[in-house]
């Protein structure tokens, strides 16, 4: 055991399969910053300088191990044109589907990060958090697969025909988003995130078929992995993935992240020492949750999941509701603080 | 069912249609409906709770059988009542395959929905409600920010003398199991069989047929 880590130290250790002083705890808060700035959510994302200072706040304010470099899913649309949509009391949307004929698919060109404003607000607000924070905790980049951007790109159902009927299209459509995928992925590593979170929901069998995810899916991920130059988490957003486990590790991603409905135990027996965990807490749950039952939450995700490392506590779903108190935020840290801290206490590891 | 259930699955179209036809040679339309198409889509939307088919295919599998139908049975067969009892909205949110599953469903056991859209908002919903007076409101959402104004909802109508039976459904409502009840709905359908089941507990059945909701 090692004693007195700094976040990065206890998430490296972690992510090499050994114990570190305690549980690493990522929470993957994004409106919150606003919160903490005082200003709406639209305001928020308005400037680099605001993400940055949110992101930094809250984690002097909870101790928890990293900064999140997550705007929202809508920006990555926003740069191919299309739009988001902002609420005072939850994340952006997506707006309207920026492809809505077979003509406009095939026209299809990546967008260059240098010349997208929202993607270089990202990337200024990546750099502020790097000088904040230095080597003491990883700042968590985003991106969104080459397979799951055509949600935002067509629209889910217009996504389904073409996956069913155009194939040629499809591959067109992949092959720009993949392009696009490692470019902004790299983009923010140079910046300074330490690591990079592949959402990639789509390829869960909760979305597509695994003939579907072996076509298409996979393949993306492996060449989007091959040329990403840093560590890799995929997040398939509280889609299920203990079926895609050995392609994870085959495709050399370093994390997965584990949905709220997953069986946390089942999933660390197939990913022990091979491939480390982000999750599971229940982020909707979380909303009425008292202070008990947060505890119990940590406890029994540390008992599942934390023995022999490979194990980062967050929730499962990669975002923090907006409604989520501060109340629970604390409790969640001071439990994981509790039941988190290595050798974990026999109550927790009989019977594991 | 086996053979149609697979072909559906697999996309294989032609299976599909020659399975109904198949089956129409047997039977009336409305037969063929109820002991083949309804229990296949209904069987698919429990092997997606199970986890055993994608969404993917539970979208794709509709949309064959909505297909079929609109090829193989003769317009008067498949006639939509003018005052719909059911009604579907995807609230303050704007994704719309959940409703688009839903609507699948009802089409292909051929119970009349009134769509309202996507995006419609609180004050938006609780006038055309109003003026509609429906048996059943059913509520998409996939966003947090959307279940919870339920609540809000629930609260408004509740100040009509009969207010719809609100059976709500997506994917904060599956992640938190508590959360329908949290908000005042009436149920929670897990799936678009859910929907169909529940519809049919409450008396709402083929376009056809009569109707009543205990409310």
């Amino acid at each position: 055991m090692t004693t007195g880590n700094s976040s990065l130290q206890r998430v490296l250790t972690t992510l090499s399969h050994r114990e570190p002083d305690r549980v690493p705890l990522f929470l993957l808060l994004t409106t919150h910053g606003a919160k903490e700035l005082g200003l709406g959510i639209r305001e928020y994302f308005s400037r680099p300088e605001y993400v940055a200072e949110g992101q930094l706040r809250l984690q002097r304010k909870f101790g928890h191990d990293c900064l999140y470099a997550f705007w929202y899913a809508a920006a990555e649309l926003e740069a191919w044109g299309g739009s988001a949509i902002f609420y005072e009391d939850g994340p952006p949307n997506a707006g309207a589907p920026i492809f809505t004929s077979r003509s406009q698919i095939m026209a299809a060109r990546r967008p260059q990060v240098t010349a997208s404003p929202i993607l270089q607000n990202i990337l200024a607000s990546i750099a502020l958090m790097k000088q904040g924070v230095g080597d003491a905790a990883p700042i968590i980049g985003v991106v969104m697969s080459p397979f799951s951007l055509p949600v935002m790109q067509l629209g889910f159902e217009n996504y389904f025909t073409l996956m069913a009927d155009d194939k040629p299209a499809l591959l067109h459509l992949l092959e720009a988003n993949i392009a696009f995928c490692i470019e902004w992925a790299n983009a923010q590593l140079a910046a300074g995130a330490t690591a990079i979170c592949y959402f990639d929901p789509v390829s869960s069998p909760t979305i597509v078929a695994a003939e579907w995810y072996r076509a298409w899916g996979l393949p993306a991920s492996r060449q989007a992995q091959a040329a990403i130059k840093g560590p890799i988490a995929a997040h398939l957003a509280s889609g299920r993935v203990l079926p895609l486990i050995d392609d994870l590790v085959n495709s050399g991603m370093s994390v997965v992240g584990v949905g709220a409905l997953e069986d946390l135990r089942e999933v660390k027996a197939a990913c022990r020492d091979r491939i480390s965990i982000l999750g599971n807490l229940n982020g909707i749950a979380m909303t009425h949750w008292t202070p008990a039952e947060a505890e119990n939450a940590v406890k029994k995700a540390i008992a599942q999941a934390a023995p022999g490392g490979g194990f980062i506590l967050s929730d499962g779903h990669g975002e923090i509701p907006w409604q989520v108190s501060d109340e629970v935020l604390h409790a969640i840290v001071a439990a994981t603080r509790r039941w988190g801290t290595y050798p974990l206490q026999a109550e927790l590891t009989d019977g594991a | 069912m086996e053979v149609f259930l697979q072909a559906l699955l697999s996309l294989d179209r032609e299976t599909a249609r020659r399975q109904m036809r198949l089956a129409l040679s047997d039977t009336n339309p409305a037969t063929a409906i109820e002991t083949l198409l309804i229990p296949t889509m209904e069987r698919i939307g429990a092997l997606w709770e199970q986890g055993d088919v994608a969404l993917s295919q539970v979208y794709m599998s509709g949309r064959i059988c909505e297909g079929i139908l609109d090829e193989l049975l003769p317009v008067a067969e498949t006639d939509e009542a003018d005052n719909p009892q059911t009604i579907i909205a995807v609230f303050e949110d704007s994704h719309a395959l959940g409703k688009r599953l839903v609507v699948s469903a009802l089409r292909v056991a051929r119970i009349p929905v009134q769509d309202y859209g996507l995006g419609v908002t609180l004050e938006e919903l609780v006038k055309k409600v109003r003026q509609d007076r429906p048996q059943v409101l059913l509520i998409s959402v996939l966003m947090l920010r959307s279940a919870l104004r339920v609540a809000e909802l629930v609260r408004q109508l509740e100040a009509m003398s009969e207010r719809p039976y609100i059976i709500v459904g997506g994917a904060p409502f599956l992640l938190d199991a508590q959360l329908w009840r949290q908000v005042g709905a009436d149920a929670m359908a897990a799936n678009s069989a859910e929907v169909l089941r529940l519809l049919k507990s409450l008396g709402i059945s083929a376009a056809k047929a009569e109707r009543s909701v205990p409310l």
